[in-house]
């Protein structure tokens, strides 16, 4: 009983500063700035410019989770495959990037893409035309796989290194070619990890602001940045806060869609 | 035909390694080169570093960003270590309740987070040192309780009744029965909030004073005002950092099998 007193200074917290912080935002979200309520604030995402904006945070956020999937996941395998002795200093090797400063990364793939940067200066020395990608959306695309994909990578390969070989094993005893093996027996079996390593790229890459501003020069606006101005630029909290809103309902339907697809196979997520 | 696919499987790890790992290479490289531009190599010199230490701007966002992060994470660490302790006597209905609600800064974007906590304290009181503090605390929270929680629930129980029934103290069973076996969880969870809160820009961004800048927020207005060398050499030292860091958390997180416990 004694023990349970514990718990105060976290339920404390909790509700100060996790819980009412989400009715703050709920609250500005649902009324104008006369104080009345109402839908506007959230309607506002049909508005021409949110509605782009909004369409180019989604192309991103797919792009960079699709993009990201397809390279992490043969690079998680290959790498599960290893049993030898110093795979697991192979695989801190791929994580490790997670743990730097993301604007230091930002600033390094901006070094590297931008006009008078390092890839247009191998181009030149090869004698080949430069390239124009700083400032458009090629630029933030290729900045974000960069920044997310060892979000990709850790979770994919921790379910994949945790299959049991029996399994697989088994699997080729009974007849199954690789390929067969591979679809029916390994894939599923690593589903989990796919669905956390999705959620880790998409919800960051869905409310991105930063990468478009640097490598996307303010010329390609993303909900994130929209809903940034609104703050800073704008001071119109109330709009900010229903977009907010928006972004955060879309991110836990898109969620719960994840999920249960996957609980349906009666597998549970780890992350 | 088995080689040729080995081999490819190399080529493919080595390949994405390479792609990872060549712009941080170029960052510490360009951080020596003594030249503006970046792709001309003016030899070696150490001024960016020389001129990064007189940089007055540079040194306030390092000792804000090193008194931030220091006691976000000593406070995160100290509610959430309590709450795993009065977690593991809950029912299992209060603590999933209790754990969901400690993941909600996980699963929210940070930017949702950081504009909520921003709301709260522009409504309430102003933005500051406080606000920035207390959003960083809440985002290391989460992870402190899920370095801490695995260790309190691997501990055996009756090793805390047996020193009760020696006539030890509740206090006393508790610091030298539980608290050794939790203090490899305790410290690296304390290191996963410091990293979490080193690294984090976007709820610094949102919920920082005007004129208070940390070293992410400011990098941030130093990538949008241009490229600065001095950068480069503040890059540098920070990736250092963050291998050295790493390296203390890898050591804390070895399985107790190799029995040196001398915490």
């Amino acid at each position: 009983m004694s023990r349970k007193i514990f718990i105060t200074p976290y339920i404390v917290w909790a509700a100060g500063f996790i819980i009412l912080p989400l009715f703050m935002i709920l609250g500005y979200g649902l009324t104008g700035a006369d104080g009345k309520i109402t839908l506007e604030n959230l309607l506002a995402i049909l508005d021409a410019v949110h509605y782009k904006s909004f369409g180019n945070s989604l192309w991103l956020a797919f792009g960079t989770t699709t993009l990201c999937l397809l390279l992490a996941y043969p690079l998680a395998y290959i790498l599960s495959q290893r049993k030898k002795r110093g795979s697991k200093l192979v695989i801190l090797l791929f994580v490790l990037p997670m743990w730097i400063n993301f604007l230091l990364r930002v600033l390094a793939m901006q070094m590297i893409l931008s006009n008078t940067g390092i890839l247009n200066g191998i181009l030149s020395f090869l004698g080949l035309p430069t390239l124009k990608i700083m400032y458009t959306k090629a630029a933030i695309l290729i900045g974000m796989v960069y920044d997310y994909l060892p979000f990709m990578i850790l979770p994919i390969y921790n379910v994949l290194n945790k299959i049991d070989v029996a399994l697989i094993e088994a699997a080729r005893d009974l007849g199954a070619t690789p390929a067969v093996t591979f679809r029916k027996v390994i894939l599923p079996l690593s589903m989990p990890g796919v669905i956390s390593g999705v959620t880790m790229v998409f919800i960051p890459s869905i409310s991105e602001f930063v990468v478009a501003d640097i490598l996307g020069g303010s010329k390609i606006l993303l909900l994130g940045n929209v809903i940034e101005q609104e703050f800073n630029l704008a001071n119109n909290w109330n709009l900010g806060s229903g977009l907010s809103l928006v972004l955060m309902v879309f991110i836990l339907i898109s969620m719960a869609i994840m999920n249960r697809s996957n609980s349906e196979k009666g597998d549970t997520m780890i992350w | 035909m088995v080689k040729a696919k080995k081999y490819a499987g190399r080529i493919y790890v080595a390949l994405i390694g390479f792609l990872l790992y060549s712009p941080l290479l170029i960052l510490i490289v360009c951080s020596f080169n003594d030249s503006k531009i970046r792709t001309v190599w003016g030899g070696f010199t150490l001024h960016w570093y020389v001129d990064l230490f007189q940089n007055e701007e540079v040194i306030a966002a390092v000792k804000t960003s090193l008194l931030l992060t220091t006691s976000a994470a000593l406070i995160a660490t100290v509610i959430g270590t309590l709450a795993c302790i009065a977690m593991s006597a809950m029912g299992s209905k209060m603590r999933g309740l209790m754990q969901s609600v400690a993941n909600i800064p996980l699963l929210n974007s940070e930017m949702v987070t950081g504009i909520a906590i921003m709301l709260l304290f522009v409504h309430f009181m102003s933005l500051g040192v406080g606000s920035m503090l207390i959003a960083h605390i809440t985002i290391g929270l989460p992870y402190v309780i899920l370095n801490v929680m695995p260790k309190l629930q691997q501990t055996d129980k009756n090793l805390y009744e047996a020193a009760l029934d020696l006539g030890a103290s509740h206090v006393y069973a508790f610091v030298k029965v539980v608290l050794p076996e939790l203090l490899p969880g305790i410290l690296s969870g304390f290191f996963f909030a410091f990293t979490i809160s080193m690294d984090d820009f976007v709820v610094t961004y949102f919920t920082k004073g005007a004129g208070i800048n940390t070293i992410s927020t400011m990098l941030y207005q130093q990538l949008r005002r241009g490229i600065n060398p001095e950068m480069y050499a503040l890059s540098t030292i920070l990736l250092f950092t963050i291998l050295i860091l790493l390296a203390i958390i890898n050591r804390l997180s070895v399985p107790k099998s190799t029995k040196e416990v001398k915490y």
